[in-house]
């Protein structure tokens, strides 16, 4: 095997390595920067160089080295690449090849271009290992040029109502896509610490996004009415929004596409967006790999590998620590985390 | 369809009433007249008739969406909906279509007599040319499962605001047996010919709890006290020489209480009672547990057997129209008055009695008599402002009900199963039970009482905590107690435990108690000896 599926992850026996492991190891590659996929405690770490400043901060004082989407690195008796994922900016799958065998390890992807994270590049595989957070047809997600026109409408009608937007979006890729879909001349952009900080390290890394004012304690919120303010969904109904005054809430995620969800979060406004594939992006993604063997991780596993066998592909489940998109809680199906 | 999907998405986005009010108002505005009429219809439960089984339709969506019937079936429960999931799974419409909600209710109703492949053809083509959110009402239009988180009331007052018409003058408007087929905008909201529908009944006068010391209330002489009878809701109507039953829930029930036919040829015409309908033990005079009525409420006709086993009366609250006058705006004091002389001197085995009035004068008196509640078969009191009119809905102030407390017992949780709709993504409905030696038996259900922080709770330990599934249904390790309230008991040969509770709830999450200490079916069988 290529690639083994252990205690602590997903092993290189060829090259003594891990990637994304959720146990400590003393080498392990990293797909991204999010916390199931980067871990504390490992030896040493490798990512792409645009991954890197989000894991230092993330992570504090490791042993982290870089590499260029496409560079060809021999590890052992393996060789290794990285490839855009879309997932989030600086993103890969991680290309192995072991004996004339490849595998690709996706890690979170998907297949739109968000105008942010380099676009996901199909890499010709004999094995390709998939996600399935979004993995049922009832996934289907809003085009990013409607998701904009719906943002700033929201916004818009939310100013002119004397109130503030609230949009709960991760720090990590979502706020930053977010971002760039604002238009900057309704108003102020106002951002909760959580998201200012990894918008910051995103900015110092050259990734041209509008300007933010972050609510500090001392931050006169009068002087900046018809605001939008980004915040971590958690942040959304605590103690923390009380000082914002009136307000319309929204969520953007991709559990927004079902109503019993959008419903039970009681914000006024969902809006269908997601850093994870769809349910024709992820068939789009695993028939452009020409792969014959499919293995899925966490999201709706089962289903999707029944029907990727279905399809005529090996299909396996591989049980992993990964988390997917999280909103708290998400709808129940079998394997669904 | 576009304008009334539109409208359905801004009543769905938001918990305020009053957005929700307004997004109504504009729609009762500015729509077409028949789509107007239709709204008010869905939003009153006048459902068109399903013509099309669901099991066609997942078929149908399925095979449009290209996926099997499997991958089917393990979307729905995931979404919880199934005219959502149908139009969650359906690719994109290749057109848009501008037909009117009332014009797209006409060709669904026009299927009823078509062959199956031109329903199949409808509804595909429909389908594929509507948009996802139009598609979404459409199915709940198919499926027939509507509900739009808009009470009549709030749908009401909506109406009020666009017509500049009293909201209790709409409400009664808006009552009894129309359809849209059967009346114009005009004719039913802005100059209704009152002899038009003699089967019209008025709005019911509902009660809130009393939430204070019934002392609040003032002297205990403003007020009638009669016993809260645990029967059906109903107001009889005797016009023109025919009679009907009207249920609380504005049901037509005439047909399943026969007997009551025979008032016809005792009251004259032009009364409207408002009462109780009991099952009624002849002999002694006295009610019948609400499990003797069950069986009669779910048939459209009686067999003769069930006529005899359960006979009922309707026991009379109160009296709204005599002589075809409307009595509602006078005092109870009065209507009480008339009441009484119209139902004096009838003979004892017509089926109906004056509800009576609880004679003490004064709360200690009142309170002593409502202790007695679950012996006369009653659930409490009702108290009612002697110089108060009748009025429309649910309204504090004249009418309190004045319950006894619940009955509860300790009981252990052993399966959860998921909600549906809002509930989708919670574990919301349990199964509990008690101590029969060192076994815990099932006795009852419960899906509500908790707040929605304790059901988010309580699904993150059911998730961990699973032992076995069965389908939907999870078994779960019997570790945590709740207090189930409710408000009586009955034998019941269909249940493992041999009884069933009436208005099961959580009261209480007792995580203070051990699994040990929860009650057991020893004292599940003294209640029932007590109370059943």
């Amino acid at each position: 095997m290529v690639l083994e599926f252990t205690e602590a992850g997903l092993y290189c026996p060829a090259a003594d390595v891990h990637i994304d492991p959720w146990r400590p190891v003393p080498r392990a590659l990293i797909t991204h920067g999010h916390s199931d996929h980067a871990r504390p405690g490992h030896g040493a770490y490798l990512s792409t160089g645009e991954a890197a400043p989000v894991i230092r901060h993330r992570l504090g004082d490791i042993r982290l080295d870089t590499v260029r989407y496409g560079e060809t690195l021999r590890i052992g008796g393996a060789t290794f690449s990285f490839h855009p994922a879309g997932h989030v900016p600086g993103s890969a799958q991680i290309r192995v090849e072991v004996g004339g065998e490849v595998w690709v390890v996706s890690g979170d992807y998907k297949t739109v271009d968000d105008g942010l994270s380099e676009p996901f590049e199909p890499v010709r595989c004999h094995t390709f290992i998939t996600e399935s957070t979004f993995g049922l047809p009832i996934y289907a997600w809003t085009p990013q040029e409607a998701l904009a026109r719906d943002l700033n409408a929201w916004w818009a009608e939310t100013a002119a109502a004397g109130k503030r937007a609230v949009l709960g979006v991760y720090a990590l890729g979502k706020a930053q896509r977010i971002l760039r879909l604002l238009d900057p001349s309704i108003g102020p952009i106002l951002t909760h610490g959580a998201i200012e900080a990894v918008t910051e390290v995103l900015r110092a890394q050259g990734l041209s996004l509008p300007d933010t004012i972050q609510i500090t304690a001392g931050t006169d919120l009068k002087a900046h009415p018809g605001a939008m303010v980004l915040a971590p969904p958690s942040a959304l109904g605590s103690a923390w929004m009380r000082r914002l005054g009136p307000v319309s809430t929204g969520f953007a995620s991709g559990w927004m596409r079902l109503r019993g969800v959008r419903r039970r979060r009681a914000a006024d406004r969902g809006f269908v967006v997601s850093d994870h594939a769809d349910w024709d992006g992820l068939n789009a993604a695993i028939a452009a790999t020409g792969a014959s063997r499919v293995f899925v991780t966490h999201g709706y596993t089962q289903s999707f590998a029944r029907w990727l066998s279905e399809q005529g592909y090996e299909a396996g489940v591989v049980e992993t620590e990964f988390g997917g998109e999280s909103l708290d809680e998400a709808p129940e199906g079998e394997g669904a985390a | 369809m576009k304008r009334f999907a539109a409208l359905f998405a801004a009543l769905d986005r938001t918990t305020s009433t009053r957005t929700k009010t307004r997004a109504l108002a504009d729609y009762f505005r500015d729509a077409p007249e028949a789509d107007r009429l239709w709204c008010i219809a869905l939003l009153s439960g006048r459902r068109p008739r399903r013509t099309i089984t669901t099991t066609k339709l997942r078929e149908w969506a399925a095979e449009r969406a290209g996926i099997p019937l499997w991958l089917f079936e393990t979307c729905y429960p995931v979404v919880g909906d199934l005219s959502e999931t149908i139009a969650l799974i359906l690719p994109e419409p290749s057109r848009e279509s501008d037909l009117p909600l009332a014009e797209w209710i006409a060709r669904l109703r026009a299927l009823d007599t078509a062959d199956e492949e031109t329903r199949k053809a409808a509804i595909l083509d429909a389908w594929d040319s509507l948009a996802p959110d139009e598609r979404f009402v459409f199915n709940k239009l198919l499926t027939g499962g509507w509900r739009m988180g808009v009470s009549q009331k709030l749908m009401t007052r909506a109406l009020s605001q666009a017509t500049d018409i009293d909201e209790a003058e709409l409400t009664h408007r808006l009552m009894g047996d129309w359809t849209p087929d059967t009346v114009s905008w005009a004719g039913l909201i802005e100059a209704p010919d009152p002899t038009a529908d003699l089967s019209r009944p008025y709005p019911f006068y509902l009660a809130y709890q009393v939430d204070g010391a019934p002392e609040e209330l003032g002297p205990a002489s403003d007020w009638l006290a009669e016993r809260k009878w645990d029967g059906i809701r109903g107001q009889l109507i005797l016009r023109g020489g025919e009679h009907w039953l009207w249920s609380r829930g504005e049901e037509l029930i005439t047909e399943r209480f026969p007997e009551l036919a025979r008032l016809r040829d005792f009251l004259p015409p032009g009364t409207v009672i408002d009462g109780e309908v009991l099952a009624w033990d002849r002999q002694d005079e006295t009610p019948l547990p609400f499990a003797r009525l069950q069986p009669r409420i779910g048939r459209k006709t009686v067999p003769k057997k069930l006529l005899s086993e359960a006979p009922v009366i309707l026991m009379a609250y109160d009296l709204l129209e005599w002589q075809g006058t409307d009595l509602r705006g006078a005092p109870l004091s009065q209507r009480r008055e008339t009441l009484a002389g119209a139902l004096s001197n009838l003979p004892e085995e017509l089926p109906v009695r004056l509800s009576p009035r609880v004679a003490a004068t004064d709360w200690a008196g009142l309170a002593e008599a409502r202790a007695q509640s679950r012996d006369l078969g009653a659930e409490g009191l009702m108290l009612k402002r002697l110089s108060a009119p009748y009025l429309a809905g649910r309204k504090k102030g004249d009418w309190w009900k004045w319950k006894v407390d619940p009955l509860t017992i300790d009981a252990v949780m052993i399966y959860a199963q998921a909600g549906s709709g809002r509930r989708a993504t919670l574990y919301t409905d349990f199964t509990f039970a008690v101590w029969d030696g060192n076994a815990l038996v099932p006795f009852t259900k419960a899906y509500s009482g908790l707040t929605d922080a304790e059901f988010g709770e309580i699904t993150r330990w059911v998730r961990k905590n699973t032992t076995e599934r069965f389908g939907p249904v999870r078994a779960v390790r019997p570790e945590h107690v709740f207090e189930i309230a409710f408000e009586g008991i009955q034998q019941s040969p269909r249940h493992k435990s041999g009884v069933a509770l009436r208005f099961p709830r959580m009261a209480r999450w007792r995580k203070d108690k051990p699994v040990s200490e929860a009650n057991t079916l020893h004292d599940l069988k003294a209640m029932l000896a007590q109370y059943g």
